[in-house]
Parts: C-alpha cells; structure tokens; sequence
C-alpha cells in the first residue's frame, strides 16, 4: 500500500492528439490475450475500446480545425461506478487508480451503464465490465508510467504520480480541466486545450478590390462584440483571415466589426451554434 | 608443419562437438537429427579425419574414408590449416570458393546439414534476451514502424513496446535555437503498424501450412481459369518443393530463358538478412528469371521529373537532405508543407520521429503553410494556413507563384543569375510571352478552385520570408502529388520554385524537419537496399560499400529480360509490353527502353510471386485479376506469410513465417541505396538484433529456409547459403559494419539493440545545398553523383549537364526537345484524367485521391482481423464486415444523401468498390480520399468484374503512365462517382451519353441499413 499520499494522474494534451491510435492499440497489445489476474480478464479482440478517441472538427473549408480527444476510465475519487458496484467489485486504491475486479464483477452488466463517460465496455464472452486499468498490473511491477504514454509520439499523454496539492498546482498553472466539471465525480484525468474540442470559433477572411483585382486584407482591426459589449479583438493575418476562438457554443448572437485602412468599415452578425467560418468579407 | 596444424584442427574440431554437445542441450538435439559421415580432407586425400554422427552420438578418426556422405576438400593441409584457424577470415574462404581451393562433395542436403552443425558449434552458447523474471523474457525486433521490445511468455508473443532506452545508452542530441534548447525523448517510436504487429503474428489468415489448388494438377488439368475460385488443400512441404523445384525445371526446360518471372512487392518485413533485396535476390538470380521491373513508386514525378533539373539521380530525383533540421529551427520563418503529409505517411519508415520536431515549430513560432486539397494529418497537428488546390492542379498554383515572384521582384535574382540556367526561357512561358497566357494568379483560379487573392499573398509572404519548402512526405519528395497524373509537372515546379528562392541560404532549402536530424551520418551501417546476402551488385547498392565488408560469393541474373511492372498484366495477356527502367546511376539511364518478350527469351509461363500485395498497390487492378486467370501462366506460386490477395490465386503457396519467427538483423530507417542515411529521419539511431522470439507458428518457414530448401532440389543449396544458416550470416553482417567498435557481439544479441552514439561537440555534417550556394566543392556525406558525372571538376556543382539548376533542362533537349509531356521547361499540362476532361468529368465528377495509407503499411497490417481493424479512420464495421473508409466533403455527401458510415458504392468504367462513408470537412469540395494498399480483395459476384467489398480502390485508378517516355504511375487521382449502395454485386458504370450522365439526387437507390 503506499502511503505517501502521492497519486497517479493522467493528463491530456487535446491540442497535441493527432489522431495517430497508438494508445489504443497499445492498449489492444496489452489486454488482448492478455488476463491479469486481480486486475483485468482479457480484452475482446474487437469492438472494445478502453482508450477510445473522440473527435471535433471545427468551421468549414478553407477554415478548418479538428480536435482528437482521448477518453478513458477517468479513475474518479467519487466514482459513480463503485457505488453501483455490487460486492465491492470496484474499487479505489490508494495510489487513486480504480480497478474493476474481474471475478467480483462478473455478470454486473449494470455497471456500464453506471459511467457517466461511457468509459466502461462489457465483455460478452467473459461476463464482465471492464475499463482502462491506468495500467495498474505494470505499475505494480515498477514500470514508470501506463504503456499509452510511453507510446505517445506527439506528447498528448502524460502520467504524474503526485499528492493532490501538487496536481491542483498543476491543474491552476496548467489551464487542466475535467472533462465533464458538471459531472462533480473527481476525476484523476485531466484535459490541456480542451476548448480546441469544446468551445467553438468565429472566424472569416477579409478582402477587398482595388484595380480589378480582389486581394486578402492584412492588419485589418477585427472586434468582436456581444450584447453590445465589446469581447475581444485581434488582426487579419496576410491572407486575411481572423479568428476568435474560446467562445461557448450555441451562446447567441455576436457582431463583428471590421475597419482597415482605406476601406468602409464593415460589419457581420452571427448566431453562434457550432464553430462558424463566414466566409469571404468584402470591405 | 602446416600438415601438423591441419591434424591439430581436426582433432580438435572433434573435441569441439563433444564438449559442445555436452554443455547445450540444442547442439545435443541437433546431433540427433541425422546420422552422417563427414569427411574433411586434403584433395590428394593424404591426409583427412573423419566425423561419424550416429543417435546423437559422435565418433571420429584419422583418415580418409571413402564412404562419407559430405566432404569438405581443402586443396592444401595448409590452406586449410589457414581456413580453419580462428579466427575465421570470410574473404579468405570466399576467395578459396572463388579459385576452386575448397570444394564440397556429396549430397546437397547433408552437406548443407554438416556445414551448418560446424557453424553451430560457434553459436550453441550464444544467449538471447533478458529475463524480466516470471518467465517473461524481452527480446527486440524491427517493424517498418520502428524498432520494438517484444515480451514473450511461454512461447507466446505477450506485448509489444518502443524502445525505451535506459541509462547506459547515449545522450540524445540538442539543438539551441533563438534562446531555446531542443532535445528528443530518449525512447524510440513507433508507427501504427508497428504497434499493430502482435495481432499480425497470431493473425487467423496466417499460413500455416503449403496449399494446393484443388484442381491444380501439374502432370494433368491445372485448371487456371478456376484461380481465385477453387478451394485448397494442404499438402506436405517435401510435395510443395517437389512441386515447385520441377517446375522451376521443365520451365526452363521446355520454354527455355526468361519463362519464369518473380514479382515481390516494394517491401518486406524487415531485416537485412531475409529481406527481399538479400535472400530473394540471391535465389532469383542463381535460378535466373524475368524480372517484373519496378517503377520508382513513390518517387514518380521527382525521378522522371526533378532528376532533369537538379540531377540527384542516386536519391531518385530528391535532393541532399543533411543538417537541415538545425538549420530550418534557427534561421527560418515560414515552412510550407506542400502536398506534404509525414504524420500520415511515417515517413515511410520513420515511425513519428519527425512529429515531435515539427511541434517545436510551434514553440518557435515558425509559420506553417499546408497545399493539399485534404487537411491532412500534419495540419490537423500544426494547424496554419490551408490551402486546398483541385488534385492534380498544382502546377498551375505553383507557376502563379513564379508569376507573383517575377512582377514584383520576389526572388533571389543573384542566385537565379549565377547558379541556375535558363530561367528567361521559362520565364517567358510564366509571363505569357510565350504562348500568349500570363500564368497568374487569376489564371491558376480556373484551374485550382484557388482564389488568385489567396496565391497572391502566399506568394508576398513567402517571397519576403526566409522559407523551407517540405515537398512530399519527407520534405525532399516523396509520396504526395508526386504520384499522381500530373506528378512529374509538380516535382519539377518544385525545383523551379525553391530555386528561385536560392536554395541553400540560411534558413532557405527543401524539407519540413523530417529529415536532416544531427544523428551521426558517419557510422556504417548497411540499409537493406545494400543487399544483405544477395550478392547481387547490379540490382542492390551492394557495389558502393558493403561488398568489401562482407565478402560473399556474387551473384547475378543471367535472364536480361524484364517486364515493367505497370505492364505485367498486358505482359502476360497481350504477349508484349514495354516500358524505361528505374536505374539511379546517371540522369540519362532513365532513357533506356525495355521490352518485352526480349528478342531471344521465352515469354512469360511460370509466377513465382512474394506475398499478396498487387491487387491493392497497383492500378486498375482488376487487370490483375485477369492475368492471374490466364492460361499463359501454367504455374504461379506465392510464398506468403498471409491468406490475402492474389495469395487466394496461386496453384502453390508456400508459407512463409515472420520477421519475429526467424533471426536477423537491421537498423532502423536504414535504408540505403536510393535513400542513402535514412537515418538521419531518426533522433536515435538504433541497430538491432532481430530475435527469434518464438517459432515460426504452423509449419511456417523463414524466407530464407525456403529458398534454401528450393536450392537444394536443384544443386543450388551450398551456393544459396555458403553453408551458414541465416543467424551466421546476421552475424557477418554485424561483422561488416561499425558495431564491433562500439559493441560486443555477445552483448548485442543478448541486449538485442545498441543506440550509436552521437557526434562529438562541434562536429556536425554541413547543411545540405550550402555548399552549392557559397560557390565550394560539395561536402556533404553521400556519395554521390558518380565522379564521371561531374561536368569539369570533381564536386563541383550537379550532376545536370551545366552543373547548374537548369530551368531549362538540358538532358531533356538532348533527349527530346519536342516531347509535350515533358518539354525542356516545365509547363502546365492538364491531367488527362482530371476535372479538365469534360467527358469523365461529367460522368465521374469527383476526384478519388489515394495516397499511402496511415495505419498500415501498404498492406501489411491490413485486414488479416489485426486490431487495425478497430480504427474507424481504418475501416469501419458494418453488418459484421470491415469496410474501408472513403473520406467525402460534406457537400458531396449531402448532394448525394450519403450519410456518416453508410455504405457508399465508389466506381468508375474501371470497378467499384464498396466503402465506409467518412463524412468531413477536410475536403475541397468534389474531391474524396481512401488510402491505397487494401489486402483484402473480396469480389461481392463474378471475380474481376464485380464489386469488391476488400476496399481495393486502386482498382479504380488510372494504369497509364504519367509519360510515355516512362515507367510512371499516376494513379493517384482518379475521377470516380460515388452513390449509397444497393447492395448488388454489379457495377453499373455511368452510361456514356453525357445527357443522362450527370449525377442527380433523384437517381440514388434505396439507402442500405448501416450502422
């Protein structure tokens, strides 16, 4: 048992997910045919997806962006599952992982439905609820972190094992949020830049015709306004385009306001639902 | 006294068995599996011993007998007394092979038995791998995704991990850029199809036993026609070489030279030793066969294209890529990914070692600039400006650029002045002077679907910036546009392009941090395009190094003729083909023809074909199908690890086991040859062991025992093998390269990899292309041009005939100034299939790019049930079947009522083929994307002409050549249509008549339940 009070987290760059799979197949390489006893049965070869990653696109061509958003078993300190959880089969150790007895859980199919994350996936042949173990059975074996960071090439994934004080350190200087804070289940996985898949963007290319030829407007002055309040600002890049990212989905009306040098100033009004591209803006 | 030392030997070689046969329980077992009697002797036969093995039990005497099994015949008791003594010099036995001084007599099998239990004597105490305890052991392996550890338990792979090195490996490199410090990880990566090999290994469509067709009868009916219909049988391994070795015989019996052709894909699984360009080549050539000739596949356009302009023929028309890394992190501003994808593509065999490099470009804050009509994976990573130009269009983008650059003076006018040739003439084409059309940016608008205001800007800002072209997956071509119709224009416009902008100025050159890393470039050791153990100096780049560090006997081809790969079908239906070679040594060697039959040879009856993989990589591949149902060909053999492909077609298939079932040895990324220091994609350089980790499952057997086993049916087996098996020969090639300096060969198979150490402070390689600019000899490491094509002095500018860039390329004046396709400048030439050709637009308005997949590679790691199957960007599971993904643009999608995940049917006159519908907003609009290089080739009804539910969406694509002049696929873009399916296996190509051919929504047939 430890007892120095330090914890496992896991922490996910939304902004560095490309998307590549390798969690999940390392995750696929470790449990299928794989059975660690007091830990996890086996993985079903197919269909199961332990680390399973979500995605986002975000505006409409040629301003796009797309978000990749890796989810797991969150390994909550107030785990909606373990009160679900007959016979003790879930549990919380002390290092903050929740594990899923294998043999305590048999026949539990309720329990899947129990996560709020969808995070826990039942296994028809063996009878059981599973989830993404944080690795536990290699970390007990003094391995230094869970094989889906290890195999991570861009960075997106990270371990710490901390005390709590650290990790609300880190979550404060870090910008970390929870996936789902309206949930209130403590979770131990942490998200970096996750407004790339949970906030949504207004965003245009501003241009104007000036001897026959249409050209992008660079340096114009963009403000973005709201209830008559103005929000932010920020500048057309060379090719004119302008960005305002961070905003809430379906949050209503805004207005933007364009003024360049030599040209009408000019203005657009937007409902946002989804991240919306408005195209071309003829000063 | 040489006599004396010669006895001494024999005895104590006796005295070796037994005390090996005592400490190694293996080397007991091995005695057991034969009873022999060998003889070692002087050929006057004066002196000798012989080795009499019989239950596993060794008895030997001095003498010469005159009933041995096998004899080993030394001319002289001196000469062998020098052979023999350790340590064993390799070029000294080479060398008495090659003078006749060493001779075996007897029967091929024994010999090669005998031969093999000496050498075991060596290798009985080696050991593998470290024990993790709990009877786990961690031995190392090597995919094309990067270098692994490979648990296993119990004879059983568990897992499949990078490389994580640990304190006793090397310090990786930094690089100090505007006040910053960058450093890699210090573990290896990975790409997906590396980490998806544990479920390839226990794959259900692993072979596991020899087949027979059914109806396959070689002394009666073979039934062709029935080839990818029939059922098989198994049969045993000594019927199946029996088979094949006969036919191998009456082929060249009866048809004579050139009646056997061996076709093997562009890879293999990896390791110098097994792998196609070492082992394979080594049989081919001592058998003697028709080469099916490659087209430089995912070089295309920089080969036949760049070459002409920049020579560079030895990298296959790509340029020099050293110390580009440092130089584009500290003197850049902008990189402009130009149809340019490594996230996607691996970089080939880099696994993601460029990614983590291409996210400090963020921390740099460099400007990134993505020209792709897909927002590819490198852009969803980086983000930037997209720019998305109609597939095949790119040239045109790229001559507004040039037109931009030269009306306001965007360009370096001293260097376009002093290092190029030509320029006015091409400039005359850019301005319109020419042909009356000013390729500007309004122009290219038609073309593209690009606003001209969009160009122009990209042009001003990269124009002022110091900037980095990454063209094609490596940043220095490869993949991309390169392959498609139009190819060959856009990686000569490259050139143009980086030219004008004086390549090899700070922070201005080709690339995109993929390449170029300050790993050391000067430690040898060999790549698989080095040939391994092929001895082949003509078809392998053996000739430049390794042939003097590994000696070993040579061999070569005696059978000229050669089929062009794209042709292969026409080869065998139509009886003729023709086609131009891929030969780096100079740029004017692409100018040599090749057709066949050859005057003189046999056409083409027999097969022998290496894994299952052309249904998916080539173009319009039903034609394939065809062929392989042909009663030209009597016989067609595969040897395969897996169930897949035209695997199913074959009369005879071999299985052959995996790179983990069998020992080798290899480096990472090494490929050498063409892509001379691959390494330098790598932040470590890594060499590794390959273990054998398990058995080979079934009755599997390496590449190499295969062959070897073949070669013996026909007197070939002591000259395949020179007597070694292939863990001796992983060990020659350990003992050819730098490793010794750095490890002992005991440490290393035990361990299983060795990171080399990094440069000394203060000694890096030179930036690529400086040396050209500055005016001085060239001085980065590669060898290459070939001295003779240097025009006045030694190193001193290109390989072109000025030994200038050349706008207008000389080598294409002298060759054939009037040619269209690919005139002295480059021009814009609207693809023949592309939007520009109203017919095919008309009937199939969408353009199907297909580029190289992401998640596997090529076909391996597809289909075979691998967990790849569970990546929706992969496949998707419909009704219990995996469909492979098609991207559509939202708006083609919704004009079409497709929705996410249905089934779509994607078809043009050439096939359809059935996909999961992936609805985005990733596409220009009339463009969709599947990846090429589908395994599984499932007709729904008739075989060829039907449609396939495997995913094979090249057999959509065009088969003609970028250039007639060529051998050049352009099959990359192709003009298709797509609809929801209706479930029927018939393809229903689009009516002719353009009235009735343009699509309307009202034409859509009943969706099908899905997902």
């Amino acid at each position: 048992m430890d007892t120095s009070g330090s914890k496992w987290n896991l922490i996910v760059d939304v902004a560095n997910c490309t998307n590549c799979n390798l969690c999940v197949l390392a995750c696929h390489d470790e449990h299928v045919g794989n059975a660690f006893p007091g830990y996890s049965e086996e993985m079903p070869k197919h269909g199961h997806k332990w680390i399973e990653i979500d995605r986002r696109e975000r505006g409409a061509g040629p301003m796009v962006d797309v978000a990749f958003l890796p989810k797991m078993c969150q390994h909550c300190d107030e785990a909606p599952c373990m009160e679900k959880a007959e016979n003790g089969a879930i549990t919380k150790r002390d290092d903050g992982i929740v594990l899923i007895d294998p043999v305590k859980a048999k026949g539990q199919r309720h329990l899947v439905e129990a996560c709020p994350y969808g995070a826990i996936w039942w296994n028809e042949e063996k009878q059981v609820p599973q989830a993404w173990t944080f690795d536990a059975h290699l970390l007990d074996d003094g391995w230094a972190e869970p094989r889906a960071v290890t195999v991570c090439a861009t960075a997106a994934l990270r371990s710490v094992k901390v005390d709590d004080a650290e990790m609300a350190r880190m979550v404060r200087e870090e910008g970390l949020e929870e996936l789902r804070p309206d949930l209130g289940t403590r979770p131990r996985v942490w998200y970096r830049n996750l407004y790339r898949y949970s906030k949504a963007f207004i965003g245009g290319s501003v241009e104007a015709q000036s001897g026959g030829k249409v050209d992008c407007v660079a340096g114009a002055r963009v403000i973005l306004h709201r209830n008559g309040a103005r929000i932010a600002e920020t500048a057309t890049d060379v090719y004119g385009d302008f960005k305002f990212d961070h905003l809430d989905p379906d949050s209503g009306a805004y207005r933007v306001e364009i003024t360049a040098d030599g040209h009408p100033a000019k203005s657009v009004d937007v409902t946002l639902g989804e991240s919306t591209y408005l195209g071309e803006i003829r000063l | 006294m040489a006599s004396l030392k010669f006895s001494l030997i024999l005895f104590g070689l006796a005295l070796l068995l037994r005390i090996q046969a005592w400490r190694y329980p293996a080397f007991r077992e091995r005695l057991k599996e034969r009873d022999i009697l060998a003889q070692l002797k002087t050929r006057d036969g004066r002196q000798g011993r012989w080795y009499r093995i019989r239950n596993g039990r060794i008895s030997s005497g001095a003498g010469v007998r005159n009933d041995a099994d096998v004899a080993l015949v030394f001319k002289t008791a001196r000469l062998a007394a020098s052979l023999l003594m350790p340590p064993v010099n390799q070029l000294d036995q080479i060398n008495a092979l090659k003078d006749f001084n060493l001779a075996m007599e007897g029967d091929e099998d024994a010999a090669a038995w005998w031969t093999q239990t000496m050498m075991l004597t060596q290798t009985a105490g080696w050991t593998y791998g470290i024990d993790q305890g709990n009877g786990v052991t961690r031995y190392t392996s090597m995919t094309n995704g990067g270098p692994v550890f490979v648990y296993e338990k119990g004879g059983r792979i568990i897992r499949i991990t990078p490389i994580v090195f640990d304190d006793t490996d090397p310090e990786p490199w930094t690089i100090e850029a505007r006040g910053k410090t960058f450093t890699p990880p210090r573990k290896s990566s990975l790409a997906a199809h590396g980490q998806n090999w544990k479920s390839m290994v226990y794959s259900p469509d692993r072979l596991l036993k020899p087949l027979k067709r059914v109806d396959f009868d070689p002394g009666g009916e073979r039934n062709p026609q029935n080839r990818g219909k029939s059922g098989y049988e198994e049969i045993s391994w000594d019927e199946a070489l029996g088979i094949v070795a006969n036919e191998i015989k009456r082929q060249k019996r009866e048809h004579g030279p050139g009646a056997i052709a061996m076709s093997h894909g562009s890879h293999h699984t990896w390791g110098n030793i097994g792998y196609y360009l070492s082992a394979a080549f080594r049989f081919i050539n001592a058998v003697g066969m028709t080469r099916v000739h490659h087209n430089p596949d995912s070089w295309e356009g920089w080969y036949w294209g760049a070459v002409h302009h920049w020579g560079q023929s030895l990298r296959v028309g790509q340029c020099e890529t050293y110390g580009t890394v440092e130089d584009l992190m500290k003197e850049s501003e902008m990189v402009v990914f130009w149809s340019s994808n490594p996230e996607g593509t691996s970089g080939a065999y880099g696994a993601f070692e460029g990614a983590i490099r291409r996210q400090w470009l963020k921390d740099l804050d460099i400007e990134v600039v993505h020209i792709d009509p897909f927002y590819n994976d490198t852009a969803q990573m980086l983000g930037g400006k997209w720019i998305a130009p109609k597939p095949t269009t790119d040239t045109a983008l790229a001559l507004a650029i040039a037109h931009v650059w030269i009306e306001e003076g965007l360009y370096d006018k001293e260097f376009v002045e002093t290092k190029t040739l030509g320029f006015d003439k091409w400039k005359a084409y850019v301005m319109g002077d020419e042909d009356g059309v000013a390729k500007t940016p309004e122009w290219q608008e038609a073309e593209t679907g690009v606003p001209a205001k969009t160009v122009r800007a990209l042009a001003r800002n990269w124009g002022r910036k110091k900037t980095y072209l990454g063209a094609g997956g490596w940043g220095n071509g490869h993949g991309g546009a390169c392959r498609n119709a139009t190819g060959i224009q856009w990686a000569r416009v490259m050139v143009c392009l980086i030219a004008m902008q004086g390549i090899g100025k700070p922070g201005v050159n080709m690339g995109n941090l993929q390449w170029g890393t300050p790993v050391d470039a000067n430690f040898y050791f060999p790549g698989y395009a080095e040939g391994g153990m092929s001895g082949d100096l003509h078809h392998t780049a053996m000739a430049v190094e390794l042939y003097q560090r590994m000696p070993q006997l040579p061999s070569m081809n005696t059978n000229d003729q050669q089929i062009p790969r794209l042709q292969l079908p026409e080869a065998i239906l139509d009886g003729k083909a023709e086609g131009y070679i891929w030969d780096g040594k100079s740029i004017e060697a692409q100018f040599n023809k090749i057709s066949y039959p050859k005057p003189g040879y046999s056409k083409v009856h027999m097969l022998y074909k290496y894994g299952g993989s052309i249904f998916g990589t080539m173009s319009d591949t039903n034609r394939h199908v065809e062929m392989y149902r042909s009663p030209e060909l009597e016989f067609i053999v595969n040897q395969s690890i897996w169930n897949e492909g035209e695997a199913k077609f074959a009369d005879v298939i071999l299985p052959a086991c995996t790179n983990m079932e069998r020992p080798d040895i290899s480096e990472w990324a090494a490929l050498g040859g063409y892509a001379h220091h691959g390494q330098t994609q790598l932040n470590h350089r890594v060499v590794v062991f390959q273990h054998k980790v398990i058995e080979p499952l079934g009755e599997s057997k390496s590449d190499f025992q295969i062959f070897h086993e073949l070669a013996m049916r026909l007197g070939l087996g002591a000259y395949f093998s020179e007597g070694m098996s292939e863990l001796d020969w992983a060990k020659r090639e350990f003992d050819a390269s730098d490793l010794p300096k750095i490890v002992k060969w005991k440490d290393f198979i035990k361990r299983g990899y060795v990171v080399v150490p990094n440069n000394p402070e203060g000694v890096k390689d030179p930036v690529s292309w400086r040396w050209f600019y500055e005016g001085r000899k060239k001085d980065v490491p590669e060898p290459m041009p070939l001295p003779s094509d240097y025009t006045e002095e030694y190193l001193k500018g290109l390989q072109t005939q000025s030994g200038l860039i050349e706008f207008e390329c000389q080598s294409l004046k002298r060759y054939d100034p009037d040619d269209t396709e690919r005139p002295p400048i480059v021009k814009y030439n609207p693809a023949h299939e592309g939007p520009s050709n109203p017919d095919l637009a008309a009937r199939y308005p969408i353009q199907l790019i297909t580029p190289h997949p992401r998640y596997s590679f090529h076909t391996q790691g597809d289909g075979k049930d691998t967990f790849l199957n569970d990546i929706e960007d992969h496949r998707v599971p419909i009704d219990g079947r995996y469909y492979w993904t098609l991207r559509i643009g939202a708006a083609d999608a919704a004009a079409r009522g497709i929705g996410h995940h249905d089934l779509v049917k994607v078809y043009n006159d050439r096939g359809a083929v059935i996909c999961a519908a992936h609805v985005t907003h990733r596409l220009a609009a009339g463009v969709a994307h599947g990846y090429e290089s589908c395994a599984v080739y499932e007709p729904a009804g008739e075989i060829g002409n039907s449609v396939d539910l495997g995913g094979c969406l090249n057999q959509l694509t065009p088969p003609r050549s970028q250039l007639k002049k060529g051998h050049s696929m352009g099959s990359s873009a192709a003009m298709v249509e797509m609809e929801l399916w209706d479930g029927s296996p018939e393809i229903n190509r689009a009516p002719s008549e353009p009235d009735t051919a343009v699509f309307t929504p009202e034409s859509v047939a009943e969706p099908v339940p899905a997902e």
